[in-house]
Formats: C-alpha cells, structure tokens, sequence
C-alpha cells in the first residue's frame, strides 16, 4: 500500500544511517527529504511542512543527537508522530438506533456505491444484523440498478423507487419501509457530488437533517491529491460526517490522503476498502498503517486475517493426518485454497516485514497456484491419496490433462514430499504454525 | 479565441469558470508571492512552491520549474510580476502535448478503447462523446465491455440512449473480448464511422487485469487489423500523484494514445496531467467540466495555460 512512501524514507534515512551520531545539518537534510517524500505521497502541503517541523523539534528536543542509533530513534519519533496525525486509536461505527441510520456521501465515483454493499455484507454476517440498502441517487444513469445488483449479491433487500426523484422522501420512505419489514440498520447511498455544487450539498445536508443518521460517513477516493483537504473540509462543514472511508487502497497510490485527512477535519478514518470484490472492506488500524509507512510491515493484520479464514477444524483434521503420515494431494489443495482466501498474494507479501521492498517490480500473480491446482485436479482420487502410486505413465496421462509438462509435474511431486517432511518435522501444525511463527519473528523485527 | 470557433462562447466560460479556482489559487497565490518584491526571494520561492505544489503538478516537475526560473532570475537578478507570470507560463506550455486532432479517415470505423481506474468517469466521458462525434454527423457505435461492474452495461445503455447511439452488449460477466469483437464486426457490418469501447475500471498495478486489456486489444485486431486506433486513459483531476503511475502502468499495457481529463469543474486542479504529458508525451485531448451530455470539452493546451494565467 505504501510501498512507495516506505522506499522514499528508507532514502532520508540512510542519510542519517551513514552518521555514527547525528547533528543538526543532517536532521535538516533528513526532514527536507521526509518532506519532499510526504509531498510525492500526496500528503497536503501544509500537513506535511508542519508535521516535518514537529518531528524535527522533538528530535532535536530528545536525546537523538547523543543516541547510539539516531536513526531508530528518529524512526520511532515518526513512527509516533505519524500515528498520532492518523488518530492514535481505531473507531468503530455506531450501531445505536432503531433502525441504526447511516449516510454514505461523497465525490463521483469515490466508490460510494460498492462500500455500501461491502458495509451491508460486512453488518450482516459479521454483526448479524438485517440491513436494507437505500438506493438514493437519483442522477447518474443506472445507480438504482447497480446497487441493486450488489444488494443481490451480498443477500440483503434493497429500497429502490424509480419514480419518485426527491432523495429526501425516498430516505425517508426506506426508513419507515425498514421499521415494518424488521430491518435494523438503513444504509443509504447517495449521489455522487462536488464540494462547489451549492444545490447538490444543500440536497445532502437536507437528506442528513431529515433521517438525522447514526453514523455519517465520508468516502474518498485513497488515490486523491491535493484536493482531498479541500473536499473534506467542504463536506464536513455541511454534513459534520462521522468518519471516513478511504477507497481503493489496493492500488499502489502512496495514500496520503489518509496521513492528511484525520488531521485536517479531525476525523477518524473508520474503514478502508481493498478490493472490488464485496468482502474487501477492512477496518482502518492508523497504528498499523504508521508501522506499514515505516517498513514495517503489517505483521499483525496478516495474522488476524490468517486467523479468520483458517477453520480450525480444518487445520486439526490436516495435523492429524500428518502426524499419521496420510497427508495427501486433496489436503495439500484445501491447504492452497486456504490460502487464496487469505487474499490477493501481493496483499498478504506485502504485509510480511521488508517483503514489500523485496517484491516491488515483481509480478505476483493470483494465479501462481493455477498450474498447481490443475496439475492435482487431472489426478485420480487414489492419486491423491496415494502419492507414491505416481509412475512415469501416469505422470505424462497428467501432464497432458492438466496442460504441463512431465516436469512440471514432478516439480510439484518433489515440492509436496519436502513439504510433508517440513509438516512433519514442525510435528503438524501447518501453514498456521508457520504464521505462529511469523508472529514471534515480526516483534523483534525492526527497521 | 478566434482560432477555436468549434468552442462555443459558453462553452468557454465553462472552461473559464471550472478552472477558476485553480487560477485564483495558483495565479493568486504567485502574484502574492512577488507583490512589492523587486526580485525573487527565498520566500517567494517558497509561495511558488506551494502554489505549485497545491495544483497537485508534483514535486519532481515543480522542482523543475523553479530551477529554470532560479537559473533565469540569477542570469537577470530581476524579475517582475509580468515577467514572472510570462516565464511560468511559457514554462508549464512546454511540458503540455495537447491539440487535437481530427479523427483520422481510415479503412472501417475509428475504433477508440476507453481505459482507467475505477471511478474516474470513463462511462460518462463515452456518452458525451458519442454525442459530440453523432452531432459532428458520424455513425457511432458503442461496445459494453464493462462486464464486470454491477450495472455498468445499464448505464451505458442509458447513455446511448439519451444520444441515440448503437450499442452491442452481451450479459453480465460475459467476455469483454468477445463483446469487443461483436461490437467491431458489427460496426464494420454496419458502415460505422466511429466505435467507442467501455472497459471496466481497473487498478493499474492488477496484473491479471491489465493482461486482460492486451487480449483486448488483440481480439480487436482480428476484426480491424489496426484497431483500437486510440487508446483513451480517462485520468481524474483530483487524483494525485497516483496519476502518474496510472499512466505509466495503462501506456505499459495498452499503448495509451491520449488522455482525458475528467472533473475539472470541481476544486481539484488537475496539475498532475502537466507532469503526465511532459514525462510520456501524450497528448491531452478532452476535458470533462460536468455531468451533462455538452460537458465535455476539446483540451486546448493554449487554452489551459491562458485560463491558469490569465
């Protein structure tokens, strides 16, 4: 996510790496650097001069100049300064109400529509709640339809009325619709508007005032520029929004939106999205996301999200067939598809501490276990079980069904016998004991 | 502006008005800087800087052009508010391939393959130009190959509609290259003079995604061996920085042959496409300013610069 920011700081701080001790010059360099970077990362202009002046004084303040490595120190300074200006604690949304009331707005294609879907899939399965999807953009073509589609994609209803133009009344007509039909939270999806739109926002602040939500939350684009201060600031002199939800940071933008606008509407930035598909919303960790600007890694959010898609049971019935010597081909594709659930790869690497520096320009692939998979699917059930049954006619019937080569094919034989004998050794804990492991690895692991 | 009479006298204005805010804050900014001042100092380096920088065109290309302009004021060691504002302008003028350029007779229709990220407009860009092109008496056809997005075919289909257009469409989830290469036969069956081609928004470091784009591009070819013809990246003025990675990353793919600009009317700047230009050498070819059919605008780079400065 911020692999970029992270590569720039790395530059200002070997600036100071390459000093035994660390003097005023060369904190002056350094922070004309971190400046330099944060502004590259799209951080407002302000934001950036005065968070670099923060840093540079309490760097000078403390004990850096006589520190054994200034460079951590400072690294910690920024660390701290850093998650400070992204608010030093995660919030979460308000659930209150009967039905709870949230307001989704924002700028055109900020992603409004698609977090709404995420947001109502999100309540449903995790908060087990009923919610019903408000479709209130009334302009753009095809709107009503679209968030009808995801309502049907994530199992939720959905309040559309397509003669009816007044956002107002359709907010306010889903809101009684939601208390008769046992809905416990309205989300409701508004249109797409500019900050300079006097009747669009007048329009807004109408609906706001009129279903006066629960929860009003802002949507912005993670990719957006300089112009993020000023839409934050117009839309929440007229909204008073509740939080934020910054979009699209499965992309490689340096995100510093999300460094500026906490600091500038003191806002909390409640959720963030990763993808386009509908469970790719995550909750915004500004600690975390201070450790992963740093380098660090996201050490933390890879286990969780580890820890959620692994079944338990799953991995007790695997470790117990390897501690019996009966892992075979079918685990080993339960263990991959485990995987992919996890996520994109590039996501999850991205997260292990100095990997995302490590693979940047390399091209990871989701279908890096594509050739695997197939190659395991032209098995037949008993060679899948039964590894060892694998001779040289059999091995060119599945090179040819699944469209690899004999090589190929014995590549992955190879990989899955070194693999058993590396579960066995671990005495079968898996791919879950392996992110156990990671877990003890990335506390000590620093810049 | 004579020379531009296709731009219609409230179409400038709208121009005029939707870049407004970037030339109060640029232009205002910068004459603050050097007001009273006999020469540029440190100070009013600074507020240039900011002002620059704040239009979203970016450190790398204002560092740029604050080095010209230290080296000019060091050669001259003095320079006044005119001078100044001619030098800015006569600077940002280089670094911008803009002009447009009538769409090029060839054998069969003009085929134009609109690209970019999620949300940036890419959609409404269509409508309004398959308006722009049928008023200018041509045959348009569209290509629904947005088949991933919920709705986008609907809109589109809306879009063509309200401008009274062709579209070929299949069902949701169908093949974007097979839509593609329905589209291109039928609008070679059909004597089309232009076709315009919806893609579903994609980030541009999705490598799947983007591969997909090239097998596209090749489907096309089988049907009209030079299409697409254009590669058009939609960019969104109030994306930052990102921009330029998008552009990197589309012209990677797909041979990016010009770009659009879309919500200008709004409060970004849309600095960034100054650095886009200037680095990959593609011309800037339209400008959105609004939702409505009308609003969009032939970039003029003359144009764009004069509105910042004038």
């Amino acid at each position: 996510m911020f692999e970029n920011l992270s590569e720039k700081l790395d530059k200002a701080f070997k600036i100071l790496k390459g000093h035994g001790s660390i003097s005023e010059i060369n904190v002056a360099q350094t922070m004309k650097q971190i400046r330099k970077a944060l502004l590259a990362a799209d951080v407002d202009f302000k934001t950036a001069k005065s968070f670099t002046s923060r840093v540079q004084e309490k760097a000078m303040g403390e004990k850096v100049l006589t520190a054994i490595d200034p460079g951590q120190l400072l690294t910690k300074i920024m660390k701290d300064e850093l998650a400070n200006l992204m608010g030093s604690e995660q919030s979460a949304i308000s659930l209150d109400g009967s039905p709870t009331v949230i307001l989704i707005a924002g700028l055109q294609g900020s992603g409004k529509t698609t977090f709404s879907g995420k947001l109502a899939l999100s309540l449903k399965s995790k908060n087990n709640k009923r919610p019903l999807l408000v479709a209130c953009d009334v302009y753009r073509p095809a709107a009503i339809d679209q968030i009808g589609v995801l309502a049907e994609q994530v199992g939720v209803d959905v309040y559309q009325d397509r003669e009816n133009k007044n956002p107002v009344e359709i907010a306010q007509a889903a809101i009684k619709h939601a208390k008769t039909n046992g809905h416990n939270v309205v989300i409701i999806d508004t249109a797409g508007r500019l900050a300079v739109d006097e009747q669009m926002m007048k329009e807004i602040a109408a609906v706001k005032s009129a279903v006066n939500p629960n929860e009003t939350l802002f949507v912005v684009d993670a990719m957006t520029g300089q112009d993020a201060v000023n839409t934050a600031k117009s839309f929440n002199e007229r909204l008073n929004f509740d939080g934020v939800v910054l979009t699209k940071l499965d992309g490689d933008t340096r995100g510093g939106a999300a460094l500026t606008i906490r600091s500038v509407v003191d806002k909390p930035i409640k959720f963030i999205g990763t993808s386009e598909k509908m469970d790719g919303l995550d909750v915004f960790h500004p600690e975390r996301m201070a450790s992963r600007i740093l380098g660090m890694g996201d050490v933390i959010s890879l286990v969780e999200r580890a820890q959620q898609q692994f079944d338990e049971e799953e991995s007790r019935r695997v470790q117990k067939k390897i501690a019996k010597n009966q892992f075979g081909f079918d685990d080993f594709l339960k263990q991959i598809q485990q995987v992919k659930k996890m996520g994109n790869m590039k996501d999850l690497v991205g997260m292990i501490p100095g990997m995302g520096k490590a693979m940047k320009g390399v091209d990871m692939d989701d279908d890096a276990f594509k050739g695997i998979e197939a190659i395991i699917h032209s098995m037949t059930k008993q060679e899948r079980e039964n590894p060892k049954l694998l001779n040289g006619s059999r091995k060119k019937r599945i090179a040819s069904g699944s469209g690899t080569t004999v090589v190929e094919v014995n590549q992955l034989i190879k990989q899955f016998s070194q693999m058993g004998k590396m579960m066995k050794m671990m005495q079968g804990g898996g791919a879950k004991q392996m992110i156990q492991m990671m877990k003890g690895k990335g506390g000590t692991t620093g810049m | 502006m004579g020379i531009f009479n296709f731009f219609s006298k409230d179409k400038k204005e709208k121009l005029d008005k939707g870049l407004e805010k970037t030339k109060e804050n640029v232009f205002g900014k910068i004459s603050r800087a050097v007001a009273g001042k006999s020469t540029i100092d440190e100070l009013a380096l600074d507020d240039i800087e900011e002002a620059l920088i704040t239009s979203d065109i970016g450190v790398e290309t204002t560092l740029k052009i604050i080095g010209k302009l230290e080296e000019r004021v060091a050669k001259e060691k003095y320079i006044n508010t005119a001078e100044l504002n001619d030098f800015l302008k006569a600077e940002i003028s280089l670094l911008l391939n803009g002009g447009y350029d009538e769409i090029p007779k060839v054998d069969g229709p003009y085929v134009i393959m609109v690209v970019g990220v999620n949300g940036v407009g890419k959609t409404t860009t269509i409508g309004k130009l398959a308006h722009q092109f049928k008023q200018q008496g041509k045959k348009v056809v569209l290509g629904a190959a947005d088949t991933f997005r919920a709705a986008a075919v609907d809109q589109l289909v809306i879009w063509a509609d309200r401008v009274g257009v062709e579209i070929v469409k299949q069902d949701m989830g169908s093949d974007p290259a097979s839509v593609c290469f329905d589209t291109l036969q039928s609008a070679k069956a059909s004597g089309a003079d232009v076709v315009i081609i919806d893609t579903a928004g994609r980030l541009h470091n999705n490598v799947n995604l983007m591969r997909e784009l090239g097998k596209i591009r090749n489907v096309m070819a089988k049907v009209i061996p030079e299409a697409p013809h254009d590669v058009m990246l939609v960019l969104d003025a109030s994306t930052g920085q990102n921009a330029i990675e998008q552009a990197k990353q589309f012209t990677a793919a797909t041979e990016v042959s010009s770009i659009t600009l879309t919500k200008l009317d709004g409060t970004a700047k849309g600095g960034v496409v100054i650095g886009i230009s200037d680095q990959f050498q593609i011309p800037v070819r339209y400008i959105g300013v609004g939702e409505g059919v009308e609003d969009l605008q032939v970039f003029n780079k003359n144009e764009f610069v004069d509105s910042l400065f004038n």
